[in-house]
């Protein structure tokens, strides 16, 4: 099969899955014959096709796998038709016990209460119940308390392709807490650069998802 | 009826601790413990005075700002010897405080990425099993909620204290007032709602029906600058 003739298959299937299509998925589509050097080559074409012909879709690499998401730029026309798709936005604490999980996963609930110096306990439901964290396992000492760790859920609902584009807890101590700074620094690659300069031109469009979910 | 809030659904002590740090401009190494402590404590006068439930974890970081606080005002040679054994309390806050500021500065970088995310669409999904449970963001926290306030008590209510009024308030009146006039304003600023209170028992309860109103969910706390304005945002019920 040549390759622009896989490229559009490979499209279709982006196009009918809601979850990120992993590269693994995609070779029971199309057998042994095709490798996975070759499909993820292939897909990293396509996803730059979307890039440069400036399409209404673009592909993201999410959770290790390939995902078709509208242009980040369409946003506020996006949002208005899909009025009644709520969108979850996580409160400051869920977001912090979530960076302690990520970050020391696995880990039992006293350890973190220890960092954050409060009860967790509503928390972890919430966060268990949007299947972002799971129990991995019980720690071995006296009690065994449950361990928890985070989810593909996780990196789908944050946009990570894996867990190691989290920037190192290292990178971010001794920078000034302002989050464009931090978030500036730690854009090593792709994705957080771009979106911060967006988010400088035109702060207005970034801050409507949520208006739009609210209204 | 008496309303208790919970505080559990905002931040603890730690927080608490590094929100005075930021809004003195200090650097964690270097906290003026005397001043500091004395600011906190001022935080949970305040939380009591207004009948909030405030957390063990609050009173245990008092206890040991005090602890730390009365050991420097004594004169060295008063003290004990140091113990190898026992860490130093200052040394040892200090350093919860460092390595709560990095997860704190993680979950900073969560949410620009969730943001980001955010203005992904994907397909909707087919099936039914989506969550239908969503969270509330908080962009203001409850100790920028008690700043706010307790400016304003200082400042506006110094003016009108000889106003002597009969009235009662409730805080069940007050929670349907600010439905009203929150659900048809739709963003309401926090000062000009507070410049409508004619007394303090009255400010007092319109408070605390905005606590209970944002711990029901019903409305949101947005902040456009770290320290600015605070605005009342209605969300819709599921």
């Amino acid at each position: 099969m040549i390759d622009s003739e896989i490229k559009k298959i490979l499209e279709a299937l982006l196009f009918v899955s809601d979850k990120p299509l992993m590269v693994a998925q995609v070779r029971e589509v199309f057998g042994p014959e095709i490798s996975s050097a070759d499909l993820e080559r292939l897909f990293a074409e396509l996803r730059a096709d979307y890039e440069q012909n400036d399409r209404a879709l673009r592909i993201v690499e999410v959770a290790d796998g390939f995902q078709m998401v509208t242009n980040p730029a369409l946003v506020d026309y996006v949002a208005k038709l899909n009025r009644k798709v709520r969108r979850i936005r996580l409160t400051k604490p869920s977001l912090e016990t979530l960076a302690i999980i990520a970050y020391r996963q696995p880990l039992t609930k006293v350890e973190m209460e220890q960092i954050r110096g409060v009860d967790v306990s509503g928390v972890l439901d919430t966060l268990l119940r949007l299947s972002l964290i799971k129990i991995t396992g019980r720690k071995e000492v006296v009690g065994r308390p449950l361990l928890y760790g985070t989810t593909r859920e996780f990196l789908e609902h944050f946009g990570l392709k894996n867990m190691t584009e989290l920037p190192s807890l290292e990178e971010l101590q001794g920078v000034p807490s302002d989050l464009k700074e931090v978030a500036g620094i730690s854009a090593t690659e792709s994705g957080a650069e771009i979106a911060e300069e967006a988010a400088d031109a035109e702060p207005a469009p970034a801050e409507s998802p949520t208006e739009q979910s609210r209204a | 009826m008496s309303y208790k809030i919970s505080l559990e659904i905002f931040e603890g002590p730690l927080d608490l601790l590094l929100h005075l740090v930021k809004q003195n401009h200090l650097e964690i190494e270097t906290i003026p413990i005397a001043s500091i402590t004395d600011q906190y404590l001022r935080y949970l006068e305040m939380m009591e005075a207004l009948d909030l439930e405030v957390a063990g974890e609050f009173l245990v970081v008092a206890a040991t700002l005090m602890q730390i606080k009365s050991r420097a005002l004594l004169p060295p040679e008063t003290l004990p010897p140091a113990d190898a054994e026992e860490p130093d309390p200052a040394q040892e806050l200090i350093a919860r405080l460092k390595e709560y500021q990095k997860f704190k500065q993680a979950a900073e970088q969560l949410a620009g990425r969730e943001k980001e995310r955010m203005v992904q669409y994907v397909r909707p999904v087919a099936r039914e099993d989506v969550p239908s449970e969503t969270e509330e963001f908080i962009d203001a926290s409850l100790f920028d909620l008690l700043t706010a306030f307790s400016q304003f008590m200082s400042a506006d209510m110094a003016k009108a204290a000889h106003e002597v009024l009969q009235e009662q308030f409730t805080v069940e009146d007050k929670v349907a007032y600010l439905r009203q006039i929150v659900s048809e304003k739709k963003r309401l600023s926090f000062t000009d709602l507070f410049r409508r209170s004619r007394s303090k028992p009255e400010a007092i309860a319109t408070f605390l029906a905005l606590l209970e109103l944002i711990r029901m969910k019903e409305f949101g706390i947005v902040q456009s600058q770290l320290f600015g304005d605070i605005e009342i945002v209605l969300r819709e019920a599921a």
